[in-house]
């Protein structure tokens, strides 16, 4: 019983939050980039979702010349959902698939997302109202394990 | 037992969430790491460990501008936070000053406004901007070149003349704040204290009534639609050439489900054009490093029952997620791009 106690302070004691604002949702680990990527990469596929590609804007922007540091877009959804939406919901699409931007700034990361409750307000569509809530709560958790590994 | 366990776990779980939701430091880590960084380094926002501030930023200070925030500027009004959760993020910020906290003094300075302008113009504009509206950018430079390692607050801003008092701000400008590139008007600039005052009264005369914090709703559509006489096929070389021609570079077409299903299995009825200018993509990070999360460009052409459309996300629409007013000028310019590729592609 006092391990179960324990147990549960722990698990809650280390726990952070996303910022979550009514249009973004952002988290900043003080992982390096890499670890960083790795984790939020597991984190995608723990929760359901696939991981269809990695933007790599920083190698685009080097090779032209420009400076800057690690610079990568995640992209990531659910094959189903990717097909019937795009059949469905076909003005959703500029939106599809989901993505994470993720950046470095200094030894730390910095992932920032568009808060999938706004496009509830941008598609106010019924049928789809579920689903944001549903994206809302998973990149949620997904920003967080990101965030709160060690 | 089971009841006893599960009635355990709710005081434990409520004892938990007083303690840890609520402390200072718990809420500064969930809403302003993020930009501070998590011991106040600074990041997208400015350092606020640094001592030279805290001895000249009031704990009421604080608490403002968290409360009205920076409209335009990346720094958000947290209205969601309430007072007492407002004071506490703000003593665990004060918990890095090693002084006492600066006194709230809101007595005026009566300087001269129109000298103070000229003055301004003179020894201010080169870093904080025309009005005081800020650098380019915002926070410290990391990567991504910039005019200075911090780039100047917008000290013309509606929210900060809302938070600093005049006597603060005359402290700021008479002593500069060591480790960042602010200089002493005095030491540095060679300023006299009455012209100090002459700048703060011009500063003071660029305030505006605070504005309801409630958003107005957006009336753009969340995306951009053309439709298109050409086949699928057509319509994406269409685009292509219009890329090309508005001085962008082609990175890659792709299917929508890229990724999702085997290259054999991939749907043939929409088709993504990703195109990018890199050096409006480098200028676009410099002003807000989170506007990638809408990069890289891309138009989608779309096939349905035959008829072909093509479309893209609404940079306008988007570019009010950031509250960085430089950032909103160069979605505009995206808008217009997007509008004009896809107008020439449909053609
Ligand atoms: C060389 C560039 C530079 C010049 C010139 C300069 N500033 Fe600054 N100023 C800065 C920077 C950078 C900061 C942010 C410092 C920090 O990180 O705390 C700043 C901060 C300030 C602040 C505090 C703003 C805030 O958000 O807390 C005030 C007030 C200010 N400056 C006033 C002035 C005035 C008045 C002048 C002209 C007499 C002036 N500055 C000239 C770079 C400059
Ligand atoms: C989305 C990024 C972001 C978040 C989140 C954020 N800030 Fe800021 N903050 C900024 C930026 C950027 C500035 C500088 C604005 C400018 O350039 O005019 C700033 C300025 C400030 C200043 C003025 C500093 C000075 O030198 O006068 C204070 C104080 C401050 N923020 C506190 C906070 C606190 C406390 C929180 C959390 C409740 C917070 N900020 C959350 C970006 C952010």
């Amino acid at each position: 019983m006092k391990r179960l106690l324990l147990i549960i302070l722990l698990l809650v004691s280390s726990h952070a939050n996303a910022l979550v604002t009514d249009q973004l949702m952002m988290v900043r680990s003080s992982q390096s980039f890499p670890e960083t990527m790795a984790t939020l990469q597991e984190a995608i596929a723990q929760q359901g979702y696939k991981l269809s590609r990695v933007q790599r804007v920083d190698i685009g922007l080097t090779r032209s010349g420009y400076q800057t540091d690690k610079y990568r877009i995640v992209f990531f959804g659910k094959t189903d959902e990717v097909h019937q939406l795009t059949k469905q919901h076909p003005d959703l699409v500029p939106y599809l698939p989901l993505k994470i931007a993720i950046f470095a700034e200094g030894d730390e990361t910095l992932l920032i997302t568009a808060n999938p409750l706004a496009f509830a307000k941008m598609y106010p569509q019924k049928d789809l109202q579920r689903m944001f809530q549903r994206w809302y709560k998973d990149v949620k958790h997904i920003l967080e394990v990101v965030q709160n590994a060690e | 037992m089971a009841r006893i366990i599960s009635q355990i776990l709710l005081l434990c779980f409520a004892m938990v969430s007083t303690a840890m939701g609520e402390t200072g430091e718990q809420l500064y880590l969930d809403n302003c790491s993020i930009c501070h960084g998590n011991e106040g380094q600074g990041g997208v926002g400015i350092p606020l460990a640094l001592s030279s501030f805290l001895n000249q930023a009031p704990d009421e200070y604080i608490q403002r501008t968290i409360r009205y925030g920076r409209p335009g500027r990346v720094m958000p009004a947290f209205t969601h936070l309430d007072d007492k959760q407002i004071k506490l993020i703000s003593q665990f910020v004060a918990s890095w000053r090693k002084g006492p906290s600066p006194v709230w003094d809101e007595t005026p300075i009566k300087g001269n406004p129109q000298k103070g302008e000229a003055l301004y113009k003179q020894y201010c504009i080169s870093c904080h901007h025309a009005k005081g509206q800020g650098g380019q950018g915002t926070g410290l430079k990391f990567s991504r070149p910039k005019e200075l390692p911090i780039s100047a607050p917008g000290i013309g801003n509606n929210g900060f003349l809302h938070s600093a008092t005049d006597q603060m701000i005359k402290q700021v400008a008479m002593h500069g704040r060591k480790g960042t590139p602010m200089p002493s008007a005095i030491r540095d600039l060679g300023l006299k204290e009455s012209q100090v005052d002459d700048i703060v009264s011009y500063l003071r005369s660029l305030q505006k009534p605070l504005k309801s914090t409630q958003q107005k709703l957006d009336e753009e559509p969340p995306v951009l639609v053309y439709d298109s006489d050409y086949s699928l096929k057509e319509t994406v070389a269409n685009l292509e050439r219009a890329a090309v021609g508005m001085n962008f570079r082609l990175i890659r077409n792709q299917a929508l489900d890229y990724g999702f299903v085997e290259a054999e299995k991939e749907s043939t009825h929409e088709e993504i054009v990703f195109f990018c200018n890199f050096n409006f993509l480098y200028e676009a990070l410099k002003l807000d490093p989170r506007i990638g999360m809408f990069l890289p460009c891309r138009i989608t052409a779309v096939e349905r029952n035959g008829k072909v459309q093509v479309m893209s996300i609404n940079p306008k629409r988007l570019s009010h997620f950031f509250n960085n007013s430089e950032l909103d000028q160069a979605c505009e310019q995206m808008h217009d791009t997007y509008t004009s590729i896809m107008e020439d592609a449909t053609l």
